[in-house]
């Protein structure tokens, strides 16, 4: 079809003009074929110990039975497969950054119900800002007074969200 | 036709409310598709909890408003910025910055609103057509048809991704599995929730879609945004010239008819409806030399395309419940939260919801082209906001945003174990969307199924003997085999070629 080959010739066009990070070699594709395995083994497992019923009156574990080996037949042929793909990223060095995100994220979790959420609001906006945004001082400050009593005010005086707080 | 119902959808949505709500969410829309990082599917993720305090009509017409305002957003970027907001916009990039270069950056941009607009409105004209056929067919439709149109979906959108068809398909077998988590219905057992009280009603889609979306989105962001600066730009005579029309009219016109068409198909919509308009433009066009140097026709055909695409992928959604992409998925999941059943029988026992739907497109693309164009100048002042300062707010957003819908800091862990599970999607090249689709049609999947084969009495050969649901079950083997039998005819068409 020819429609279709200009298409695909749009699409390598595209490829080739985005400055995409570099791929991750076929061990990403084939890690992840195996973790993506791994999760079809266990849905297997479970599954029978849920009961399975019968074809007529299918148990609850019936449907995810059937989930769980096609998740593993499928990732069977992408461990197989897993030379040809491109489109895994290479993790590297800049991976730490949304590392330290996930961090700041946990972090807000543990303290949101201790402290409340002025605080821990005001770590996050500004280790957000001022480290992985690589923002001057003055821009990270200001920027996470005003985010913190914005939200101060959308969610706690306005939306009447009762979520936990210090004030 | 019954024109009642139309006409009360029409006087629903011109209630003072509800057509703030269309003008809100067209504006949020726009804002977000300008602002860097988030595309329409995680914007509407992410506003998600914003539906609950609404009544069901205002809640779908603002989030249609700000999905189909973001489709318009992504194309400012494109033209002005080269940076497509979303897939479906990429192609918009080719001529619309290459006018940008030539100083026509104004004429891109108010071609493109003038093209959405038509091909937007043209949509929803055939729209209120064709969907209540539509409905009024799939009435008769039981359990095992809506088995074999789920199945039918999940497929679809699996293999006309834009990634690999193979990891598609497992993200979305995952996804149909996160979906079974919590009590089975049938039995009342409690199946994957490893003794975890939060999720014993399942996983909350809210949760999931803000997670995978949203937060996944903004982590992934955090390692590019620094090596893109973004670099500011003029825009003056945003008008185009009558000649500028005139050439772009025909393929507006054409964008518009691909894009309706192609919308209604699961799994491509508006992405391969723009690629599809512009390849059909340049093998019309009487010099195809022109395309990549700043014809206008490249950036009007893709623009009708991709907004026309955006309106008629509501069809299948709307009326039979099954959503057509991502962004419908999400759509589908918000309905299903405020207690709305999207089917066939929603234009039945929900005419003011379905044709309040409707009719807010028509507004919604009228307000669209009123303020695109006037606005212009706001949106290149807030294309200079960076990255870096929006991150931390959405992400805040997002985090306090899941705690306000049941108060619970058990969703604000699952919603950032599902931003790393984003994230990692993503690097290692498996595509959200499929997911997302699945989980949404895993219940009714499942239910249906399990219904199916209590009616058959175990015999799985039910589903080809019944007439309707083996029409349907041979289109799935269609859908299933047709692309494989394309390929193999290709490469032994070039294996010959390169032979001979």
């Amino acid at each position: 079809m020819s429609a279709d080959d200009s298409t695909e010739a749009l699409m390598a066009e595209l490829l080739v003009e985005e400055d995409k990070a570099p791929a991750g070699g076929p061990w990403y594709t084939r890690l992840s074929a195996i973790v993506t395995f791994g999760v079809g083994a266990f849905v297997v497992l479970t599954s029978v110990g849920l009961g399975l019923g019968e074809v007529s009156e299918p148990g609850p574990g019936m449907w995810p039975l059937v989930l769980g080996i096609a998740v593993m037949v499928l990732s069977v042929v992408l461990l197989v497969r897993g030379h040809v793909f491109t489109d895994t990223e290479k993790f590297s060095k800049s991976t730490l950054l949304p590392l330290i995100g996930v961090a700041t994220l946990v972090a807000f979790w543990v303290l949101l119900p201790m402290i409340g959420f002025e605080i821990p609001a005001a770590l996050l906006v500004f280790s957000w800002l001022r480290w992985l945004g690589r923002e001057s001082w003055r821009v990270s400050i200001i920027g996470t007074v005003l985010t913190v009593a914005a939200f101060y005010l959308v969610f706690v005086t306005a939306l009447g969200v009762p979520i936990p707080r210090l004030i | 036709m019954d024109f009642g119902p139309m006409l009360q959808g029409m006087a629903t949505v011109l209630e003072p409310q509800n057509l703030l709500y269309c003008l809100l969410g067209v504006v949020v829309g726009m804002l977000v598709g300008v602002l860097p990082g988030l595309g329409p599917t995680a914007t509407i993720a992410i506003l998600l909890p914003v539906i609950y305090g609404l009544d069901p009509v205002s809640a779908i017409i603002l989030l249609a408003g700000i999905y189909y305002g973001a489709q318009y957003g992504g194309t400012i970027t494109s033209v002005l910025l080269r940076l497509p907001g979303e897939a479906s916009t990429v192609v918009t990039v080719f001529d619309g910055f290459a006018m940008t270069r030539q100083g026509r950056a104004g004429t891109a941009l108010g071609i493109s609103a003038i093209a959405s607009f038509i091909g937007g409105t043209g949509a929803v004209i055939l729209m209120s057509i064709v969907a209540p056929i539509i409905a009024r067919f799939a009435l008769d439709f039981g359990p095992p048809e809506y088995t074999i149109l789920a199945i039918i979906g999940v497929v679809l959108v699996a293999t006309m991704g834009n990634g690999s068809r193979l990891k598609a398909l497992i993200a979305a077998v995952i996804g149909l599995v996160l979906a079974t988590v919590g009590r089975d219905i049938f039995t009342g057992q409690t199946r994957f929730t490893f003794d975890i009280l939060e999720v014993s009603d399942g996983i909350d889609f809210v949760v999931l879609a803000m997670g995978i979306f949203g937060v996944g989105e903004i982590l992934y962001n955090l390692e590019e945004s620094l090596t893109k600066p973004r670099s500011p730009i003029s825009v003056s005579n945003v008008w185009p010239s009558r000649k500028d029309v005139r050439e772009a009219s025909g393929a507006i016109g054409r964008g518009s008819v691909i894009g309706f068409l192609l919308g209604i198909l699961p799994g491509g919509g508006a992405t391969l409806a723009s690629l599809a308009s512009y390849a059909t433009e340049k093998k019309v066009a009487k010099d195809p030399s022109r395309f990549g140097r700043g014809a206008i026709q490249g950036v009007a055909a893709p623009e009708a395309a991709n907004n026309a695409a955006a309106t008629s992928s509501f069809i299948p959604m709307l009326t039979l419940g099954i959503p057509a992409n991502a962004a419908m998925a999400v759509m589908l999941g918000a309905l299903l939260i405020i207690g709305v059943k999207p089917g066939p029988t929603m234009m039945e026992t929900n005419p003011e919801l379905f044709w309040g739907v409707v009719n807010s497109m028509y507004i919604g693309n009228i307000l669209l082209i009123i303020l695109a164009i006037p606005l212009v100048g706001l949106f290149v002042r807030v294309l200079r906001i960076r990255a870096t300062i929006l991150a931390p707010i959405t992400v805040l957003i997002t985090l306090l945003g899941v705690y306000s819908v049941a108060n619970s800091t058990f969703d604000i862990l699952l919603v950032i174990i599902a931003g790393v599970l984003g994230y990692l999607m993503k690097k290692l090249g498996f595509e959200p969307g499929p997911l997302i689709l699945a989980f949404v049609l895993g219940k009714i999947l499942e239910d249906t199924l399990r219904q199916s084969l209590r009616l058959f009495d175990g015999n799985v050969a039910g589903f080809v003997t019944r007439p309707i649901s083996g029409t349907l079950f041979a289109l799935l083997v269609l859908v299933i085999v047709g692309p494989l039998i394309f390929a193999w005819i290709r490469r032994s068409l070039s294996s010959t070629k390169k032979e001979g």
